[in-house]
């Protein structure tokens, strides 16, 4: 049985007074990979960010609607953010490891969610890493800075880093864009592994990549959400002229 | 011969090519003059301002070095030197007779400044001058005393008496008493500086930021003097009142006063270190459910370290050469101890306080300019220190290069 993690009501998102998301609905079912395709700027990113409220950190963004997670909406006003982003976490386009050591870096998360033990720790760590499929290449140098990974290396430790902290939901806005092939073939590996046990949200420019990873496709056009269906069937047969256009590279 | 057509043709194609007019003559380099004086123009000021670093450097170092020299021919040149100035001083402070009996007094004592610079100090008391006179005879007569190599002697013991019959130049109590005043000044402005470019980095709305970034970095403009003579009329009161402690003026009350001078540096580097840091370390640490204040001690912090290093340098290097705020506010005594209590006098002070009333070429006089060479070295050593730190091990880990 299919069931909806988050799900969309009426929602409408301004950047100051110009509006960037326009009514937008969508339910997005648990343990899938849900992908947005769109042309840049369509505010496909924004919504993914919407998700985890981390376009709280830009002024001037005004949200109006439901984004519901699990029956509760996200944008009521005693919702505690901090623990939110704890349960929905994100994974960025540019990967943005810290300056630390990879070690510190995925067990950051746990650490400050208060877990001091050592071995517990060491644990989560490992867990994660193998999770993310980067294990074998870093166990050895686990004190190593993380700057000195590879950005393959770099996205999939984020990707630890993001799971470590043990999230529901994991928002990916375009984790590949700026990777080699290579290290693509990994993560989007990595991505359909992880649908087992998360429910999976990724933004996306490459449609190829949508249509082998995902199991739904949302086409965001201009703000608004054109279409969304099967994977499948947005990439064989759209309803709609405009999400046709796009898949077959017509325009965007 | 099968060489020769290929190369005609090619030359053929040149000369044809020249005699039409060519758009872009790449073949021929141009003199560009502007270019040319411009350049030489900024390399000479580039130069000019290394050279003149040096030759201060030199020079400060030159007029130090005769302490340590206890070879007969430096020593004679300097007690020359010494006999010249002290018969001007004589001849515009007293009266003839006087003068006479100096003279007299100089025909005995071969190598004597310290009392040439007694009578510096104590101008045209002709009795007093007569006392100081007879005391050098017994001094020169007790020991045959060579003034360098006592000078030397004496650097590193505690008691910096440079005025008197037997001066004593023991410089350790005056660094210990600059180390001491650098450490209360940095304890008390690192955190606050810290702690409030953390706040307007990270935490202020962009509309304080603008209103307490400038605030702070005006401080840094204010006349050191302003800082002291606060310090010394209201600030030591203040806290005497509260901490009831002895003297009045201290190097604690000098260590804060400092500290205001140095917090506006520290501030303004360690904000632009903060500021620095990329967007991507906050994004990152907010999405997997850091809280804000999570996110600026572990993320942003620790990833501006090396500034933050380089700003705290910095704020060593202003306490460190700091004058007027020590001259006030520290109380001047040449004391050595650990309690933050007593008062103090800094190296930069020792020169401030007494470049008035030493006598060219004596041997006050070198060992002043030998504190101004420490001065010179310290900070040196702090540079290199954070050229080194940084560049090195800090940058290292934090890029991992």
């Amino acid at each position: 049985m299919i069931v909806d993690k988050i799900n969309t009501e009426d929602m409408f998102l301004y950047y100051s007074s110009k509006m960037a998301l326009n009514n937008i609905s969508i339910k997005i079912p648990e343990k899938k990979v849900t992908a947005f395709i769109g042309p840049s700027g369509c505010g496909k990113s924004t919504f993914l960010r919407s998700l985890n409220r981390m376009n709280d950190l830009i002024d001037g963004v005004k949200i109006e609607g439901k984004v519901i997670i699990d029956n509760i909406n996200i944008y009521d006003k005693n919702i505690d953010v901090v623990t939110l982003r704890k349960k929905v976490g994100m994974v960025f386009q540019k990967s943005n490891p810290f300056a630390k050591s990879i070690y510190e870096n995925v067990a950051y998360g746990p650490k400050i969610n208060g877990i001091k033990d050592k071995s517990q720790l060491d644990e989560i760590v490992e867990m994660a890493l193998k999770n993310a499929a980067i294990w074998d290449e870093v166990k050895d140098r686990l004190g190593d800075s993380a700057l000195g990974l590879s950005g393959g290396q770099q996205q999939r430790l984020c990707i630890a880093r993001t799971l470590a902290v043990n999230p529901e939901i994991v928002l990916m806005d375009e984790p590949a864009s700026a990777l080699d092939p290579l290290s693509t073939a990994k993560i989007e590996e990595l991505i359909v592994q992880l649908k087992e046990n998360y429910t999976i949200v990724i933004v996306t420019h490459n449609m190829q990549q949508a249509a082998r990873i995902s199991d739904n496709t949302a086409f965001f056009y201009l703000g608004e959400l054109i279409e969304y269906d099967r994977t499948k069937k947005i990439f064989t047969n759209p309803d709609k002229k405009q999400t046709e256009d796009y898949i077959t590279g017509r325009f965007g | 011969m099968t060489k020769e057509p290929s190369k005609a043709p090619t030359s053929g194609k040149l000369t044809a090519a020249s005699s039409e007019p060519v758009r872009f003559d790449i073949t021929r380099k141009k003199f560009r003059i502007a270019d040319y004086v411009a350049e030489k123009i900024i390399k000479g000021v580039a130069f000019l301002s290394i050279t003149i670093i040096v030759l201060i450097f030199f020079f400060v170092f030159r007029e130090a070095f005769p302490i340590f020299s206890i070879s007969k021919e430096i020593k004679k040149s300097t007690t020359e030197n010494v006999v010249q100035d002290v018969q001007e001083t004589y001849g515009e402070v007293t009266d003839q007779p006087a003068k006479e009996e100096n003279q007299e007094t100089y025909g005995a004592v071969t190598d004597s400044s310290q009392v040439q610079e007694q009578y510096g100090v104590q101008t045209n008391d002709t009795a007093s001058i007569e006392d100081a006179s007879d005391k050098a005879y017994t001094v020169s007569a007790g020991s045959g005393f060579d003034d360098n190599q006592s000078a030397i002697k004496t650097l590193l013991t505690k008691d910096w008496v440079p005025v008197s019959d037997k001066p004593r130049y023991g410089i350790l109590a005056l660094i210990v008493g600059t180390f001491k005043i650098t450490l209360i000044s940095l304890l008390f402005a690192a955190p606050i500086a810290i702690l409030a470019a953390l706040y307007t980095a990270v935490f202020a709305n962009r509309k304080m930021k603008e209103i307490i970034k400038p605030t702070i970095e005006l401080l840094a403009g204010f006349p050191s003097v302003v800082i002291g003579f606060f310090a010394l009329m209201v600030m030591a009161t203040f806290l005497q009142e509260i901490f009831h402690y002895e003297t009045r003026l201290n190097s604690f009350v000098g260590g804060i006063a400092m500290g205001i001078a140095a917090i506006p540096i520290i501030f303004t580097i360690t904000e632009d270190a903060l500021t620095a840091v990329p967007k991507s370390f906050y994004e990152a640490s907010l999405a997997i459910g850091a809280s804000k204040w999570q996110t600026a001690f572990f993320v942003i912090l620790p990833a501006a370290t090396p500034g933050i290093f380089a700003a705290i340098l910095l704020g060593i290097g202003r306490v460190f050469g700091e004058t007027m705020i020590a001259l006030m506010a520290t109380g001047n005594a040449a004391q050595m101890d650990l309690n933050p209590f007593t008062s103090v006098r800094t190296l930069a002070a020792t020169i401030g306080a007494e470049m008035a009333e030493v006598v060219f070429g004596d041997t006050h006089y070198n060992v002043l300019f030998l504190i101004g060479s420490l001065l010179f070295i310290f900070t040196f050593i702090i540079n290199a220190i954070a050229e080194f730190y940084v560049k090195g091990k800090l940058m290292k880990r934090i890029q991992g290069k």
